[in-house]
């Protein structure tokens, strides 16, 4: 995946709590085999109502999106944050993520950024306000830089934080505990159901 | 200390403890495979040149995209039928055992499980698929995973995981009549909100989940993720061990796996960071009456109207889930009618949910108009009604009668509702558009789904009858 460490760039308002990953990406464009292309879907059934308005031109290059609390809850499905980093977003930052899609994010290369309810209120807020105003996300620092100059912290776990400034793959860092799994596979092999008697 | 469940399971399983360079990763006793997560994930192998590591503990099945009727004829949705097929050329080419679409033990993934006995206490389960936790009834470890994780868990048979934190929810009490399984655990979420066991893993006790039998408390387990929680767990007991005894894949050193299950539950003296309280006795059936599983409310109650609320986003989530509902706020439930009935999923397709529905619907008729299916859960369940009856009872009132699947719980097949129609339905999540744009799902139980079939309306089903007679 591509590493992330400084994004500076236009935020997306999404003032919407408990988005959840049928809203992210409705099912009907789950049919797909491939891993790219969902980004055009992103929101499909949202695109015409009102309060919808990231897609309009004055956002148009944002690589933050901003959104209310309980962001991804839902389907693990990882079509999800596929389709939001397909359409150009980096960072989605929120005052909470459910769990499975925080995880996805951090397994593809998009940074999930957690801040206090007010932060988050006033950054959509200023977002709609003021549409194109640009903020930093610091990932090496772990800090959000608000356009009057004012920095917030955010935590995110260590390793979490060098895969993603590394854009390390995940499978090749477990592969390389290959001794282990063994060992442990080794101790263990009789125990459990084993699928293929069934083949 | 004392160590609670989940801590047991995880210990168990720890290839690799947390340190400085990452979080513990855990080893993975089975991985279950269905056709709308994985096809990125096997493309991922491929392209990597890697190999499933353990197809012995590996199993696929199709469930999401498939047609509920008319299956000898194949898929119509070309789309659908390239993503099974890909299935079908992904399990023949890493030699995993798949049931395909034309099997008698197709089924939902999380009810195909446990009903061949692969689902075992102390287990780790994992799936491309949220209500993985479903697994979680029998005291294995189950959560729901994304297909980069699907990808990892094929080549590696590992996840590497951050350790959650554990919350106990207590439900003592006994259950009033009418209130069963589903009203347990929408009544928990309704108390905690749907982000009220975000980051935990939730442990269900309690007298009211001991007397549960295993499919109830698979119902309960099943909607762990609409409260948020990373999975849940019920400590395994003699209703398991009689649960899975003679099933397909129970150990063949039965008794020796019991003495070792029978040291998984939470000690005594284990404690959790946090807990909660479910009064079971004032439970009354529930029923949801807006977008969000916590938007839920006892079937005697009223729709909330968003005045009602304090928080500023609380009050606009709620105008805008009524908005949606068409509903106004203020009416009383029962008041609500509906236009189509769904009895199916992973949450409440299984055999006692469909015989607590017949028992419901023997004797009368679905009213005039609406439109009412039973999807089983898998063909064995299908079957099994079929030997009891049931498929007749169903038929004979007035309701469709179809394959396993997934169904209307997402309408990824044909199965779905129209704009502006109202649906109570026994499946897990009633978010905007979810079972068809537009579309408006009540959650409900089995039983309380089948009352709605007959009157119309959404019903208590304990006094149905009555209400039918005066009508
Ligand atoms: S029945 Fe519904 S919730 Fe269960 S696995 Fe299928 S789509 Fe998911």
């Amino acid at each position: 995946m591509e590493p992330i460490t400084i994004v500076r760039s236009k935020v997306a308002p999404l003032d919407r709590a408990d988005v959840d990953t049928d809203q992210i990406i409705p099912k009907q464009f789950l049919k797909r085999v491939e891993r790219t292309g969902f980004g055009e879907f992103l929101f499909f059934d949202w695109k015409n109502e009102d309060f919808y308005i990231l897609d309009r031109p004055e956002y148009e290059g944002a690589r933050i999106l901003v959104a209310g609390r309980n962001f991804g809850c839902g389907s693990s499905r990882e079509h999800a944050p596929w389709a939001i980093q397909d359409y150009g977003f980096d960072v989605v930052i929120a005052p909470s993520f459910a769990d499975i899609f925080r995880t996805n994010c951090t397994k593809i290369g998009m940074l999930p950024v957690v801040l206090p309810d007010e932060d988050v209120r006033t950054i959509i807020q200023e977002a709609i306000d003021q549409p194109g105003t640009e903020m930093t996300v610091d990932l090496e620092e772990c800090a959000v830089a608000f356009p009057d100059g004012r920095t917030v912290e955010f935590h995110i776990e260590d390793s979490v934080r060098d895969r993603l400034l590394n854009g390390w793959d995940d499978i090749g860092l477990t592969m390389l505990k290959e001794a282990e799994i063994g060992a442990y596979e080794a101790g263990r092999e009789r125990q459990g159901p084993v699928t293929t008697v069934l083949l | 200390m004392g160590k609670t469940l989940f801590r047991k399971v995880w210990d168990l399983h720890e290839v690799v403890p947390e340190g400085p360079e990452g979080p513990a990763i855990l080893y993975i006793d089975l991985h279950l495979v269905h056709e709308v997560t994985s096809p990125q994930a096997f493309d991922g192998l491929r392209m990597a040149g890697r190999a499933v590591r353990r197809p012995d503990r590996t199993l696929a099945t199709v469930d999401h995209n498939v047609p509920t009727v008319g299956r000898e004829r194949g898929i119509e949705d070309e789309l659908s039928r390239l993503q099974v097929e890909a299935l079908e050329r992904n399990a023949r080419e890493f030699g995993i055992p798949l049931f395909s679409l034309t099997s008698p033990r197709q089924g939902i993934v999380h009810v195909i499980g446990p009903e061949l006995g692969f689902t075992q206490p102390g287990m780790t389960i994992v799936c491309g698929d949220s209500h993985t936790s479903t697994h979680g009834a029998f005291g294995a470890l189950a959560f729901g995973i994304g297909t980069s994780e699907v990808e990892h868990v094929l080549a590696t048979q590992t996840l590497p995981q951050g350790m959650p934190r554990t919350m106990r929810i207590n439900f003592e009490g006994d259950l009033p009549r009418g209130v069963v399984a589903k009203d347990l655990i929408l009544g928990a979420i309704g108390q905690m909100g749907v982000s009220g066991a975000q980051g935990h893993v939730v442990e269900y006790a309690g007298s009211a989940i001991r007397g549960l039998t295993m499919e109830g408390r698979m119902t309960v387990c099943n909607m762990s993720i609409e409260g948020g929680a990373r999975a849940g767990m019920v400590a395994p007991d003699d209703t398991t061990f009689a649960y899975v005894e003679g099933r397909m894949a129970a150990p063949d050193d039965f008794a020796a796996s019991v003495e070792r299950w029978r040291e998984l539950p939470s000690d005594p003296d284990a404690t959790f960071d946090r807990e909660m309280d479910v009064d079971v006795p004032s439970l009354a059936p529930q029923v949801t009456w807006g977008t969000t599983p916590g938007m839920v409310a006892p079937i005697t109650g009223r729709v909330p109207t968003p005045e009602q609320y304090e928080d500023p986003t609380d009050q606009e989530a709620v105008r805008r889930s009524l908005e949606y509902m068409g509903l106004q706020g203020g009416e009383a439930m029962e008041d609500i009618a509906i236009d189509t009935v769904f009895l199916g999923s992973c949450t409440n397709g299984r055999i006692e949910d469909l015989r607590a529905a017949a028992e419901v619907v023997q004797g009368h008729s679905v009213k005039d108009g609406i439109r009412a299916m039973v999807v089983p859960g898998s063909m064995a369940v299908k079957a099994q009604a079929e030997e009891e009856g049931l498929d007749e009872v169903f038929r004979t009132a007035g309701f469709e009668w179809r394959d396993a699947g997934c169904s209307m719980c997402l309408g990824m097949n044909p199965d779905i509702l129209e704009p502006g129609e109202r649906c109570a339905s026994t499946s897990n999540r009633n978010f905007e558009g979810r079972q068809g744009k537009g579309g408006r799902t009540h959650l409900v139980s089995p039983a309380m789904a089948a009352a709605a079939a007959i009157t119309g309306h959404l019903v208590d089903v304990r006094t149905f009858d009555a209400a039918l007679a005066g009508a």
